[in-house]
This record gives structure tokens, C-alpha cells and sequence, in this order.
């Protein structure tokens, strides 16, 4: 129960201080911008061949962002030294982490929707009757994106050259996540849309298998 | 001193002897001619490298649990072994498939996943690079190569999604397939060769790696 009490709380921490600045936000949609905007030049878009890359390119897109987003996660807490309170405040560990995941989930998810409208525009690729399973996509594939970031980020925040080395720890970690929504949201975006269930269970499994080791291992990430 | 002597003696002449064994006693495969021969190497490496890794994996939860510094030295070792067998693996499954399969490289779902294998060790040992702090770099890098290796069995999984034009397993693998029993006795001797090889690797890197944080301490005391 303080679990529950304490990742709302720290949470609400998460939310606030960002919602201040909103710099996080800001940023990570504008680089997603440019990212697809630049992505257009690679590939002549409006062709059948953009059509079929452009899932791809969305999910890279949105792995780079992330990676470039989680990056204050555990700093932020290290430049002003608050880790260690935060330790003493909590009971569990744990719910520090499921805090920040939590906000690195809505964080992500928001920019992807600020990102959607852009991605159906420049590629004229029609969303509108496949949102909601889209959506469905976007959350477990942002879900296991946060899971894993999360946790490298609190190791890469400990190291040297930690801008260089967080994105170098986690995208070979996000492999799965890369490959399986990419297909998903191929396939939902195609002129005959198939729903594909098993991925998307898939990508489910993925979040629960790094969220029970961020459940065992978590306390250790934290060590002073 | 003679057990390691002994031991590399062992290695080397079962190395040389499964060479010799793959070279003139498997009889030759009927469609793909002599190139077949690399398979007791090509698949013997594989199978020690992922050894090497579970060797390192069990390092890590050991390290995570009880903080011996061994336990950090035998997961430094493990995985620098493993990522020279799997480097094998990587040069000459190329080498193979260029004559049978008329390509250098496909993305199929065992040579992809051997590859983000070998980058997640990379990432692995380049982790340790960067922290200086010993119990600190045990610790981190330690947590990083448990996540590495549970992502493992992911992201195979993931990949099998793609259509996949590796050969079909012959060892262990479905109805229809097998090895003829001279092919399958001299894999299985390659097999053990490289284990026995790598074991020695290990071993080797280990008393490397013990002898140098002895030479740390000592000059730290040299310093102070």
C-alpha cells in the first residue's frame, strides 16, 4: 500500500517539476520533428517505398527521442544530490523507479502525440479509424521503451561520458521493442490493415519481463 | 602453474585434433561440398560463446548477491571470452554463407540476434571503461549484464517474427533433420575441444584480472 502512496507522490514530483519547465517536452517534440522531417529527404516520401518505411522511421524516431529524454531522468536527482533523500523517504525503493517510469511513459507517449498528426501529413498516411489500437501500440511499445530506459538511465547517470553511453547501453537493449512495433504498426498502417495481437502481447511480455527485473534489481541501481 | 599448463596443453591439442577430425574424418556433405566443414567450428564456437556468456550471466547474479570481487573478475573474463567466440561465429558464418547461400550477410533471426549479442557485450565491457570506482563498475556493470542477457531470448524471439533463412537446426531440431553419426560424433568432439579451449580463455583471463586489482591495491598503498 505505501507502494501505491509513495510513486503517486514522487509521481506528482515527476509531473510538477516538469510541467514547470516543460523543457523535456519542448525538446524531445522538436527533435522528433526535425528527425522525420530529415528522414523525408532519405527516403522520396509519398512513395509506396515511404509508405512501407515510415512505421520504422516513427518507432527509430521515437527510440532516438527517448534515448535523448532519459537522459536527466537520474541526473537531474544527482546534480542537486536529491537521490539520497528520496532513498530515505520511501520504503521501497522500487517506487522511485515506478515513479519515473511512469512519467517517462506519459512523457513519451505525449510527444508521440504531438508527432502523430505531422507523421500522418507528411507521409499521407490516413490514421484516423486505426487510433485506437495505434494507441494500444504506442503504450506497451513506450511502456517497455520507459522500463528499460529507466533503469540504464540510473546507470549510465554514474559513469563517465553518460550522454554517449546511456543511448550505446539501451537501443541494442530495445531490439525487441524496435522490431516488434515497427511490424505491428506496419501492418496496422498498411491499405489492408491486420491487427496483430501476438505482437502486441509480445510487447506486453517485454514490459513485465524488465519491469520484474527492475522489481528485483532495482535497490541495487540506487546503491551510494 | 602445472594445472594451467596442463590445462592449455589439453586445449590446444584437442583444438588441433577436432581440426584435424572436421578436415579428414566427417565425411564429405554431399550438396555443399568442403565449405560444410566450417560448420564444426562455425557452430562449436557459437555454442562455447554462449557458454562464456551464461558462465558470465551467473558471474553477475553472484556478483549482485554476495560482492565478492571474484564473482566481478570471472563476469569481466566470461564476457570477454565469449565476445571472441562470438567474433568467430561472426567471421565465419560470413565465410560460409557467401559460397552456399551466394550472400555475405542476411538479416535472418540467429545471425541478427548473434549480432546484438555480441553489441550488447560491447556495450557491456565499454560500460566498464567508464566507471571508475571498483565495487561501483562491479556493481553497474554487473546489473547491465543481467539485463543483457534476459534481453537475449527476447530479442531471438522478436527477430523469429522476420522470415528467417538460416539452415533449420540439425542438432536438436524438428523431425527429418540430424547429423550423419561420423558428422555428429566429430561436432559433438569439436563442441567439447572449444568448451575446454574456452575454459582455459577464462581461467587465463581470470588470474589476469585477479593479479591486476592485487597490483591496485598495492599501489594504492605505495601512494598513501
Amino acid at each position: 500500500m505505501s507502494l501505491l502512496s509513495n510513486t503517486l507522490t514522487l509521481l506528482g514530483k515527476e509531473l510538477r517539476t516538469e510541467f514547470r519547465s516543460r523543457e523535456l517536452l519542448t525538446t524531445t517534440s522538436v527533435f522528433i520533428l526535425i528527425v522525420l522531417v530529415l528522414f523525408s529527404f532519405a527516403v522520396t516520401p509519398g512513395t509506396e517505398e515511404a509508405r512501407q518505411f515510415a512505421p520504422g522511421l516513427l518507432w527509430l524516431a521515437i527510440l532516438f527521442a527517448s534515448s535523448l529524454m532519459f537522459q536527466s531522468c537520474f541526473l537531474r536527482e544527482q546534480t542537486n544530490d536529491t537521490l539520497s533523500s528520496l532513498r530515505l523517504a520511501v520504503s521501497d525503493p522500487f517506487s522511485i523507479f515506478l515513479a519515473k517510469l511512469i512519467a517517462n511513459t506519459l512523457f513519451l507517449l505525449l510527444t508521440e502525440l504531438i508527432m502523430l498528426p505531422f507523421f500522418a501529413i507528411f507521409y499521407n498516411i490516413p490514421l484516423w479509424s486505426k487510433l485506437p489500437v495505434l494507441f494500444l501500440v504506442l503504450l506497451v511499445g513506450s511502456l517497455g521503451i520507459s522500463i528499460a530506459g529507466t533503469a540504464i538511465s540510473a546507470i549510465s547517470a554514474q559513469a563517465r561520458m553518460r550522454e554517449l553511453l546511456l543511448p550505446l547501453l539501451l537501443l541494442p537493449l530495445l531490439t525487441p521493442v524496435l522490431v516488434v512495433s515497427s511490424l505491428v504498426t506496419g501492418n496496422l498502417l498498411d491499405r489492408e490493415p491486420i491487427v496483430q495481437w501476438k505482437g502486441i502481447a509480445f510487447l506486453a511480455v517485454f514490459d513485465l519481463v524488465f519491469l520484474t527485473a527492475l522489481w528485483l534489481f532495482g535497490e541495487y541501481l540506487l546503491e551510494e | 602453474m602445472a594445472k594451467r599448463i596442463t590445462l592449455g596443453a589439453v586445449a590446444l591439442l584437442l583444438v588441433i585434433a577436432s581440426a584435424y577430425a572436421s578436415f579428414y574424418i566427417a565425411p564429405q556433405e554431399r550438396t555443399m561440398g568442403v565449405i560444410q566443414r566450417i560448420f564444426y567450428f562455425h557452430v562449436a564456437s557459437a555454442w562455447a560463446g554462449f557458454t562464456a556468456f551464461l558462465i558470465c550471466f551467473i558471474g553477475n547474479l553472484l556478483y549482485v548477491w554476495k560482492r565478492a570481487d571474484k564473482y566481478d573478475w570471472l563476469g569481466v573474463s566470461s564476457a570477454e571470452v565469449g565476445l571472441a567466440f562470438t567474433t568467430v561465429v561472426l567471421i565465419t558464418g560470413p565465410i560460409w554463407a557467401h559460397p552456399v547461400w551466394g550472400i555475405w550477410w542476411t538479416w535472418d533471426a540467429r545471425l541478427t540476434s548473434t549480432f546484438v549479442l555480441w553489441l550488447l557485450y560491447v556495450s557491456y565491457l565499454l560500460l566498464r571503461t567508464l566507471i571508475e570506482e571498483p565495487d561501483r563498475r562491479a556493481l553497474l556493470s554487473s546489473l547491465f549484464g543481467i539485463f543483457a542477457f534476459i534481453d537475449v531470448p527476447l530479442v531471438f524471439g522478436a527477430i523469429r517474427w522476420w522470415r528467417t533463412q538460416h539452415p533449420s537446426p540439425v542438432i536438436m531440431g524438428g523431425q527429418g533433420s540430424g547429423l550423419e553419426p561420423t558428422m555428429k560424433a566429430v561436432f559433438f568432439f569439436s563442441v567439447i575441444a572449444m568448451h575446454v579451449f574456452m575454459t582455459f580463455l577464462i581461467v587465463e583471463r581470470y588470474i589476469l584480472e585477479k593479479t591486476k586489482a592485487e597490483v591496485d591495491i598495492l599501489q594504492r598503498e605505495v601512494e598513501a
